[in-house]
């Protein structure tokens, strides 16, 4: 323990001097060995025992993560690495692989500044390496690599040492190709990876072994050394010659930014306030002595503390008894204790200065993608973006009634904790709905409310949420307030794919600049007209006012939008949300008296001419696609592929490589549903799979009318397809 | 034209006195009521009443009934503007639809009458008093004075969590102002915050002022005046800031912003209004 104390007073120093800090992310596709890694870098650097570490999975904490051997949170440690006779501070971030959890990788990427991509040197680059490494560089982080579990290329393929070098070769060109086809810019401005200059690390996580072009040089270890220890698996000499956390640390020291060097580029890709402003500033600087900007990337509990918030302070020093604002709130928060994570451990200090990821209670009003800070009217950072979208849902239900108050707040509570959770009412039957990215991110939520909280609940079956969208435009349609009294004229179009996947990017938001909005829209082909309109963008469907100099119209604006939203979270042909539907306000004829244009004439007029205007334009149903990937030796491809075909599923492409295929698929998540089990009873449990989220695809017409049914029926809507003449008189 | 149109309809064999009657009950309780108002309900088949736009407070639906001898049906918004169904039983019967105030002075009701007429009911005004012309009677302001007339709706939380304030009243009552024309301002009735009182309203009205930060109401000379038509109504005129937190009591409570002031106006409050003295010290220069 008293090395444990003499860790923290190290960790305490060394905080303060953020040339010696670094933040790093572990990203990797499910499976690769992240949290091996991690853990034993932590060993390495003394915070936990060599025996345990690679058997504890320190870093997953929560039971499930240990029982499921897969990291479902993403857990934050900070540990001290000797590189050069200079101590550094590394504080890093272990994220999930999992797809249904990427939710979780998004908000570490903001944290972080510099990111190891861990890959298997046998499976290579797997669609969850593109998609963490994608992440990585939209946040500016930059990458290095760790190839690892080598010592199977030798024991398992046989390969010999050329043979060897040749596979890690093509393995790093294939990394670089993804970095340069995602952000050439970077590629260029030397974000590749490149062995030789040593931004790339091989080795074995599990055997706690690593080398690297300057560990070589530093250990007069060759590549052929390295090979003949594995051949000979003597892996342990290897671990003590080249130990992982020194060829690993030394690489994310050396290659890695500092907080102050990092800050410099990031603050433009993730603010988009005045850099030439006292906080734009500060936040460039790393400068602990301006005032507080920091940003919320996590909430977990503490069933002591309460509510934790955790995140990366980019600039001022957060200290116990501080008095913050919270982004979107009016009150103030009151920071009770400062911290930082040593793996399920949080550390309390006195205070925490600019660079660092810092843990801090007392932040009520705060929730994931939160910007706190000191100064007033400080622009809030980007918001957080997720890769995918929320696409199954349950219904919760306490089994004893007297769990219902209960009930509500644990949801609240699990929501806040994670963002890509949505929680909803349905008032009509009064069920509490869980939406999630799969149905394993949903199993886990329940099974952490029945264990952590306590709650007895039952849930339904997964469903799918599909989207609603236009095929045809319509319009102008009428829409009256119910006094009659007030005219709105609506029209409907789809709204351009181009411009609905920069929505999604985070390209195009309510957030930014007027002007630069204004010119992304142009640059994507909508006319000057629209682009000036804009009013309101919600998900991926916006709203135009393309109306001149109506009197009034400015403060009934919200309440149209009021109907706008409502319609967008529920269409009117099976009331799920709305997607690419541009709607357009071209005229309107308003009361003169505020009294008789208010919520509820406004409101429904704006909202029924929207209904009925939808499904003039040919309203349909978007069902959301998964990628499914199949690993699987030949005997067994046959059972995988009826899998994928019984499943309305289409096969993309198939590789093989030795006795192994890859089969690359697009599969309807409405198919996935015990997808698990069914493929190992297919290929007798020899195959390996994961899924990542493709998008949405218009739902087979032969479908339609039996899904639209199901869905009215389900949410207690009148079972016969809606007309246009039901949201509007003639 | 009226006559042709009885005549059609004896012929398919309805109810001759089949019509709408609008009735307006005055301004306080149940006695408000013309005697031809009183007349028109005796001899209806069936009586509506809606009460969301403007309220008898000095009565109750059952004290009305008792007057009346038979049932009131109490409409609500959504009978009114939504699914009026119940004007199509003018077609065989006489009905009767009441209303506080004077008929139609309310901008919803005209809406009824043009669908009654697009549905061949004959319809048919009984008109009473009217806060329009009480305000005028009580305060000695001159009906020919006035400009438009505005209402004060209770500031609204929309469900995307944004607060909307209506600047139109404000922009009404300057717009008079330079016209030199007084602002009659009708304050919410609402389902859920109640009705608005004096106070509330200049407060809405003080906060949109700095808002604006052109102060140009602030300053002014406000009427307040609480329940016109019953035997103790309060009529309170003075400057914005000094009626703040003054007691009106009991609603409903209904507010002016004069302009300049015509000497006689200028006594008229200062007798009736209770209006600080010094407002004669102007007329007087």
């Amino acid at each position: 323990m008293g090395r444990r104390k003499k860790m923290v007073e190290r960790v305490k120093t060394l905080m303060k001097n953020p040339e010696n800090v670094r933040n790093i992310g572990i990203v990797a596709h499910i499976d690769h060995g992240k949290t091996t890694l991690s853990d034993n870098l932590l060993a390495g650097a003394g915070m936990i025992s060599n025996e345990l570490a690679g058997k504890q999975l320190f870093m997953d904490s929560d039971e499930e993560e240990q029982e499921r051997g897969i990291t479902i949170d993403s857990s934050n440690v900070s540990m001290v690495h000797e590189y050069d006779d200079n101590e550094y501070l590394i504080n890093l971030i272990d994220t999930p692989g999992h797809v249904d959890f990427g939710g979780d990788v998004t908000r570490a990427m903001r944290a972080v500044d510099g990111a190891v991509v861990v890959i298997d040197a046998v499976e290579g680059t797997m669609p969850q390496t593109e998609t963490v490494l994608r992440q990585a560089l939209k946040e500016h982080v930059k990458p290095v690599l760790f190839i690892n579990k080598v010592d199977r290329l030798i024991n398992e393929l046989q390969v010999d040492s050329q043979e060897m070098q040749i596979r890690l070769g093509k393995l790093i060109d294939h990394v670089n190709k993804l970095i340069k086809g995602m952000n050439e810019e970077k590629y260029k401005a030397g974000w590749k990876v490149d062995a030789s200059e040593g931004t790339v690390a091989f080795g074995s996580a599990l055997y706690n072994w690593a080398i690297s072009v300057p560990m070589m040089k530093k250990t007069q270890i060759s590549f052929n050394d390295v090979y003949e220890y594995c051949k000979q698996e003597d892996m342990k000499t290897l671990a003590e010659k080249c130990p992982l956390h020194e060829a690993v640390n030394d690489m994310v020291i050396y290659f890695l930014p500092s907080p102050i060097d990092a800050q410099e580029g990031r603050v433009n890709t993730i603010w988009h306030g005045d850099v030439s402003t006292e906080i734009g500033h500060a936040m460039m600087k790393a400068d602990a002595s301006a005032p507080i900007a920091f940003m919320v990337t996590d909430i977990s509990m503490d069933p002591h503390a309460g509510e934790v918030a955790t995140g990366r302070l980019f600039s001022g020093t957060l200290s116990r008894g501080m008095e913050v604002s919270v982004s979107g709130t009016a009150q103030k928060n009151r920071i009770q204790q400062v911290g930082v994570f040593m793996g399920p451990e949080r550390i309390e200090v006195e205070n925490i200065p600019a660079g660092n990821i810092a843990a801090v209670t007392g932040l009520k009003d705060a929730v994931v993608g939160s910007t706190v800070t000191t100064m007033e009217g400080m622009t809030p950072f980007e918001s957080i973006r997720h890769a995918s979208e929320p696409v199954v849902t349950v219904a919760v239900e306490a089994k004893h009634m007297r769990d219902l108050p209960k009930l509500v707040e644990v949801l609240r509570q699990v929501s806040k904790e994670d963002p890509t959770l949505k929680i909803t009412l349905d008032e009509e039957t009064g069920e509490h709905l869980m939406a999630g990215m799969g149905e394993l991110h949903l199993e886990v939520i329940a099974h952490r409310i029945r264990r952590d909280k306590g709650v007895e609940i039952s849930t339904t079956p997964p469903i799918v949420v599909y989207r609603e969208t236009i095929q045809g435009t319509a319009g102008p349609v009428e829409g009256k307030s119910p006094n009659r009294h007030n005219r709105f004229y609506i029209e409907v179009e789809p709204l351009d794919k181009e411009i609905v996947a920069a929505i999604k990017e985070g390209e195009i938001s309510m957030d930014m600049p007027e002007l630069e909005r204004r010119e992304k829209l142009m640059e994507k082909g909508m006319s000057k007209e629209e682009a000036k309109g804009i009013t309101e963008i919600h998900e991926s469907n916006i709203f135009i006012d393309v109306t001149k100099g109506i009197q009034h119209l400015n403060e009934t604006m919200e309440l149209i939008l009021e109907g706008f939203e409502e319609v967008m979270k529920g269409g009117p042909l099976s009331r799920e949300p709305c997607m690419g539907v541009k709607v357009r306000l071209v005229d309107a004829k308003l009361h003169e008296d505020a009294i008789h244009r208010g919520p509820a004439q406004v409101i429904p007029a704006s909202r029924q001419a929207i209904q009925a205007a939808m499904l003039m334009a040919n309203d349909t149903l978007m069902e959301p696609y998964q990628k499914l990937f199949i690993q699987v030796p030949q005997e067994q491809m046959g059972g995988a592929t009826k899998e994928i075909q019984g499943r309305r599923g289409i096969i993309l492409d198939m590789v093989s490589e030795g006795d192994m295929t890859t089969i690359s698929s697009k599969v309807p998540v409405a198919e996935m549903f015990g997808f698990a089990g069914d493929i190992r009873s297919a290929t007798e449990g020899r195959s390996m799979w994961s899924t990542e989220f493709l998008g949405f695809e218009p739902l087979p017409a032969s479908l339609i009318n039996e899904i639209v049914s199901s869905i009215r029926e389900r949410k207690g809507l009148k079972k016969d397809l809606p007309q246009p003449s039901d949201f509007i008189s003639a | 034209m009226y006559k042709l149109d009885s005549k059609a309809l004896i012929a398919i064999g309805m109810n001759s006195s089949a019509m709408l009657t609008f009735v307006g009950l005055g301004l306080f309780d149940e006695k408000d009521i013309s005697v031809k108002g009183l007349e028109a309900i005796k001899n209806a088949d069936e009586v509506y009443a809606e009460f969301y736009t403007s309220k008898l407070v000095g009565s109750t639906i059952d004290k009305m009934e008792e007057l009346y001898g038979k049932p009131v049906n109490l409409l609500t918004r959504e009978d009114v503007e939504i699914n009026p169904k119940w004007i199509e039983r003018g077609k065989n019967k006489n009905i009767v639809f009441l209303t506080g105030g004077d008929t139609m002075v309310s901008t919803t009701h005209i809406d009824l009458r043009l669908r009654a007429i697009d549905m061949n009911i004959p319809t048919k005004l009984i008109h009473a008093s009217s806060i329009v012309s009480a305000v005028c009677g009580l305060s000695g302001l001159q009906n020919y004075r006035f400009g438009k007339s505005t209402t004060i709706p209770y500031p609204y939380l929309s469900s995307r969590g944004n607060k909307i304030v209506s600047h139109t009243p404000h922009e009404t009552i300057c717009s008079n102002l330079k016209m030199g024309l007084h602002t009659l301002v009708f304050l919410d009735i609402d389902m859920e915050k109640g009705y608005m009182t004096i106070n509330e309203a200049l407060k809405i009205l003080l906060e949109i002022d700095l808002i604006k930060d052109r102060n140009q109401i602030s300053d002014s000379l406000v009427l307040g005046i609480a329940r016109a038509g019953s035997d103790n109504p309060t009529i309170k005129c003075d400057y914005l800031k000094s009626l703040l937190d003054a007691d009106f009591g009991e609603p409903l409570h209904i507010l002016v912003v004069p302009a300049n002031l015509h000497f006689i106006e200028t006594e008229s409050l200062i007798k009736l209004a209770n209006a600080p003295q010094s407002l004669m010290d102007l007329v007087n220069d």
